[in-house]
């Protein structure tokens, strides 16, 4: 029990004292996982949308692969991005191994179908009369697609949330394709497992308590998006 | 503008011709043509499941037949064009507002249509003083009742002043009060904003009450296109006339035809005279409207008038102020509806005979 209580009150000291070593890796860790959903966005939203709200053949398998992107094993993606980039890898050019963008890479593609996932049901939870009818007051169809969007914003938000808490709080995939270089790939998990391993109790626990808020800010996020929404509507007729 | 005024200035806006829309391998609308006119208020008639909701959003532009053309003053257009998308707005089958205020859901149209603020807001103001809302105007759309929400849409279609607007039953699922109260400011802001309006209904009342021109659509094909009288005095078809609110009396068949007047010996017996060209023989079927029927007591004075029948009062129901009473005689079964106030001054009583006739003009016979 001591060693938990001595790691705790050491973790705290690092924390506030601004250990340059712990914020480092804290910054890494926020700035690939950052990077990884945004671009996760700019990508997981137009496809959940049209996946949401377009009918076409072979339309079912597309959803449920997408659906099982919620599920995809950081390590598999992991090993495929290795695959990928290492030296005989098709983008082994790029160089990218061992280097931040390999974990960008490995997380975009972690955080996408997430993304997609979420914002697939976050449309279609929207009723399709509104679009019609945004398009029956004069708007064209980008208008009313954006209308329809925003009116699934708050769950967008929570898809934004929840696919950050996912992708920085995942090991595997960024183990494998960025290697935990000091000072350079090294982020809050790969950091945790090193630490544990060379008996630095305190270090690891300083960055799990980081983990750890950065994960209940996204979950409260989350939740309070869930609460605002979804806005209580009236059918008028059956 | 009264009807008169209409008829002058009325010319067609919008035509459909030869729609065609299936879902799977149901056809729910089968229409050769169908056109908005000018100022009028049209109302799509016609059960749930007829069809009216699809071709609204066909002649809105906002849905694709899969056969058909459709003619916006006399151009042929497509669903994204812009001048028609203009001219027309619409409130669909749920009011669909957005989040965010009253204000900025009746906005919206004027956005859409690059309105600068000062215009928009002068607009919005106008629209909700004209649903009698004004003070919703900051509201959230979500603590709106039933009828807020639906005067709110109605406001939204309205600000944008359209040249045609399509309501999708406005009053279904409102209640009695509220849903007479939105019938008497519909009929009030046709009446000043003179926009074309097309109105789809499944209550006869309302169409006949508030159109000019009725179009009747059974399982998606129209079946009459009148003005209410036409429709209510002549109903083109077993369907239309039982639709709107008819009776109908046995079987029979034609015994003889006289220059548009013909007899029908009935399967009971009775002979009735009616209006119509059917040949003789001809074997058909008769409807009237319960308040066609004309109650009075054994003792007055017999007239001429052939469709008199003497019958027993089988069964009295009260119904607010109408009374429905349940007559039987010579094989004949008749449903008539009097007033309250009538039942009393007969005083009318289950078992009493009475003599009920109906004018030949108010049978309609219809070939069975």
């Amino acid at each position: 029990m001591q060693i938990i209580i001595d790691a705790m009150g050491e973790a705290f000291r690092l924390l506030v004292g601004g250990d340059p070593y712990l914020w480092r890796i804290i910054v890494r860790s926020l700035q690939v996982s950052g990077l990884a959903v945004l671009l996760g966005l700019v990508v997981g939203i137009p496809l959940g949308t049209w996946l949401g709200l377009a009918r076409f053949p072979g339309r079912g398998l597309a959803v449920a692969l997408v659906n099982t992107g919620l599920a995809l094993p950081p390590v598999v993606v992991g090993l495929f991005a290795y695959v990928f980039l290492s030296r005989q890898g098709p983008l082994g050019a790029l160089g990218w191994l061992y280097t931040p963008n390999a974990m960008v890479s490995a997380q975009f593609l972690l955080a996408a179908p997430y993304v997609a996932a979420i914002t697939l049901a976050a449309v279609q939870s929207v009723p399709a009369g509104l679009r019609l009818q945004a398009r029956a007051l004069g708007a064209g169809r980008w208008r009313a697609l954006l209308l329809h969007l925003r009116e699934a914003r708050l769950s967008l938000m929570a898809a934004v949330a929840a696919g950050f808490g996912a992708v920085i709080s995942e090991v595997g995939a960024v183990m494998m394709v960025g290697g935990n270089v000091a000072g350079e790939t090294r982020v809050i998990t790969t950091a945790i497992v090193l630490e544990t391993r060379r008996g630095r109790f305190a270090t690891a626990m300083a960055l799990g308590i980081i983990l750890l808020i950065i994960a209940f800010a996204a979950n409260a996020f989350i939740t309070r998006m869930q609460q605002a929404g979804p806005r209580r509507r009236r059918p008028l007729t059956s | 503008m009264d009807l008169e005024t209409r008829a002058i200035v009325s010319d067609t806006l919008l035509r459909a011709v030869g729609v065609i829309k299936s879902y799977g391998d149901q056809t729910v609308v089968n229409v050769d043509t169908i056109e908005v006119r000018r100022g009028e208020v049209l109302a799509l008639l016609g059960p749930n499941g007829a069809g009216k909701s699809t071709l609204v959003r066909v002649l809105a532009a906002l849905e694709t037949p899969d056969e058909g053309r459709l003619f916006y003053k006399g151009r042929r257009v497509g669903r994204d064009d812009p001048e028609l998308r203009r001219a027309v707005s619409a409130v669909l089958q749920s009011p669909y507002l957005w989040r965010g205020t009253v204000a900025q859901n009746v906005e919206f149209g004027l956005r859409v249509r690059g309105l600068t603020a000062k215009e928009r807001k002068e607009r919005v103001r106008a629209a909700l003083r004209m649903l009698e809302i004004t003070d919703l105007r900051d509201a959230p759309v979500d603590t709106l009742s039933g009828g807020e929400a639906q005067r709110v849409a109605l406001a939204r279609a309205l600000a944008v002043g359209p040249e045609i607007l399509f309501l999708d039953e406005p009053t279904a699922d409102l209640d009695v009060a509220v849903r007479r109260r939105l019938l008497a400011d519909l009929e009030r802001i046709v009446s000043r904003a003179a926009p074309a309006l097309v109105l789809v209904t499944h209550d006869p009342g309302e169409a006949f009450s508030l159109a000019d021109r009725v179009i009747v659509m059974e399982e998606g094909r129209i079946v009459q296109t009148g003005t209410p009288g036409d429709i209510f005095e002549a109903p083109a078809t077993e369907f239309v006339a039982s639709f709107t609110g008819a009776e109908f009396v046995v079987s029979g068949a034609v015994e003889s035809a006289e220059e548009g007047i013909i007899v029908v010996r009935l399967e009971s017996g009775q002979a009735v005279e009616a209006m119509g060209d059917l040949a003789e023989g001809t074997p058909v079927r008769i409807a009237y409207r319960p308040e066609d029927v004309v109650i009075s007591m054994l003792s007055t004075p017999a007239t001429s008038a052939r469709n008199r029948f003497q019958v027993r009062v089988a069964a009295l129901h009260r119904r607010g102020g109408l009374v429905r009473l349940r007559l039987t005689g010579g094989g004949l079964t008749l449903e008539a509806l009097i007033t309250r106030l009538a039942l009393e001054d007969l005083k009318i009583q289950a078992g009493m005979a009475v003599i009920a006739q109906i004018k030949a003009t108010a049978l309609h016979v219809f070939p069975a």
